[in-house]
């Protein structure tokens, strides 16, 4: 059953202030902070960063913020350029990368940052992303074949490659499962946009033979069909995919064989 | 691993509101209404089948200014849930997930609900009298 409002311990208290003394121009950041240590409930701290003397992106002021004003703020970050997907957060309300959303597209006043919606909170902006990863193994992401291994790589036309494009791409960041309301209330059976889009890049592969043992697997009215095409996933994806229209295309795969 | 309790993170609460995102709890919204609606059908139904008098008992409760208003809230519902119910059956094709394809259909769903309920209550009005 669907919870809308926050449990007791998540409820968020007002936090503390750091302005920033004779900055030249400074911007606000309103950011959640949870610490596992102090028995508190999460508050949001404000900080005030001078963007005069700050790299262009939110992840610039963030880790301008742990290394000048505050060393506690606890992020996940590595690659920052949009491809190991560790920096994923709410960003002025919706999901992306920090390392490639710049702060000028933000919208005016505070620029308002939480970790992934409707997740365990590690400490600060990190989710406890478990049971996402342990969805994804689920999925069985690789490829499952019969026949007998050839000398050489398994082949595959240029046309038939062009069908992973727009899949191949997912660095399974989980904004766009953490911005499905579906996944919000039935996320611990429905499998969300991420994991279902990965499932599909494994179910058009022409290389792949357990097509049907995919599509059986997801038979189910939780794994697949919890999606409503209430299409967030798609508004926010960092990386421009479309997971909507791969969980479109697998419900059609479901149909086309039932009437084969 | 600490054994203190994780909070959940903030979600419907700072979710920013985008249309598509709207028009889906509306669409829940007005489908629940609508099955509330459906009840106050079968009561006019059972009215009428209980005689001329039941029956005007019901038009003048129907009838006076709280009736109405719930009138027209369940007509624009009907209508609402119907246009965003198309929009649906097309995306369930496969159709219309490119982003500027689906926020544009969000909003047609809402627009046409409301022309649809206008036109309908405009004529009911103008034909003189309600229910």
């Amino acid at each position: 059953m669907a919870e809308f409002t926050l449990p007791k311990n998540s409820k968020i208290q007002p936090g503390k202030h750091y302005p920033a003394k004779g900055a030249k121009n400074p911007r606000t950041f309103r950011i959640y902070r949870w610490s596992p240590d102090d028995g508190q409930n999460p508050r949001i701290d404000t900080y005030e960063v001078d963007l005069a003397a700050c790299g262009p992106m939110v992840l610039d002021a963030l880790l301008k913020i742990k290394n000048e004003i505050d060393s506690t703020l606890t992020l996940r970050r590595s690659c920052r350029e949009g491809i190991c997907g560790s920096c994923a957060m709410n960003i002025d309300g919706t999901n992306t990368l920090a390392c490639t959303r710049a702060i000028s597209e933000c919208a005016s006043g505070d620029v308002k940052i939480y970790p992934l919606p409707h997740m365990q909170v590690v400490k600060d902006l990190v989710p406890d992303l478990t049971h996402f990863y342990a969805q994804f193994a689920s999925i069985k992401p690789w490829l499952r074949t019969q026949s007998p291994a050839p000398d050489r790589e398994r082949l595959q036309s240029p046309e038939e490659r062009k069908k992973l494009d727009g899949l191949y791409e997912c660095i399974l960041c989980a904004c766009c499962s953490t911005s499905c309301p579906s996944y919000w209330w039935n996320g611990d059976k429905y499998l969300g946009p991420a994991i279902l889009l990965q499932a599909y890049r494994w179910i058009v592969d022409s290389r792949d033979e357990a097509t049907g043992a995919r599509l059986d697997d997801l038979e189910d009215p939780f794994k697949l069909y919890r999606c409503h095409t209430i299409m967030n996933c798609t508004r926010t994806c960092p990386k421009g995919l479309n997971p909507a229209k791969a969980i479109a295309e697998i419900k059609k795969l479901m149909v086309e064989r039932r009437s084969a | 691993m600490a054994d203190t309790q994780r909070p959940l993170s903030p979600h419907l609460q700072i979710y920013k509101r985008q249309v598509q995102m709207m028009t889906s709890i509306v669409h829940r919204a007005t489908g629940i209404a609508l099955a509330v609606g459906s009840v106050l059908v079968v009561g006019g139904l059972l009215h009428l089948a209980a005689g001329e008098d039941s029956f005007n008992q019901f038009k003048s409760i129907i009838g006076s200014p709280v009736g109405m208003v719930l009138l027209f809230g369940w007509s624009w519902a009907l209508f609402y849930h119907l246009c965003n119910g198309i929009r649906h059956l097309i995306q369930d094709a496969g159709a219309g997930y490119a982003i500027p394809q689906f926020v544009r259909s969000s909003w047609l769903s809402v627009a046409g609900s409301i022309v649809l309920t206008v036109l309908v209550w405009a004529y009911v009005l103008m034909a003189g009298g309600a229910a």
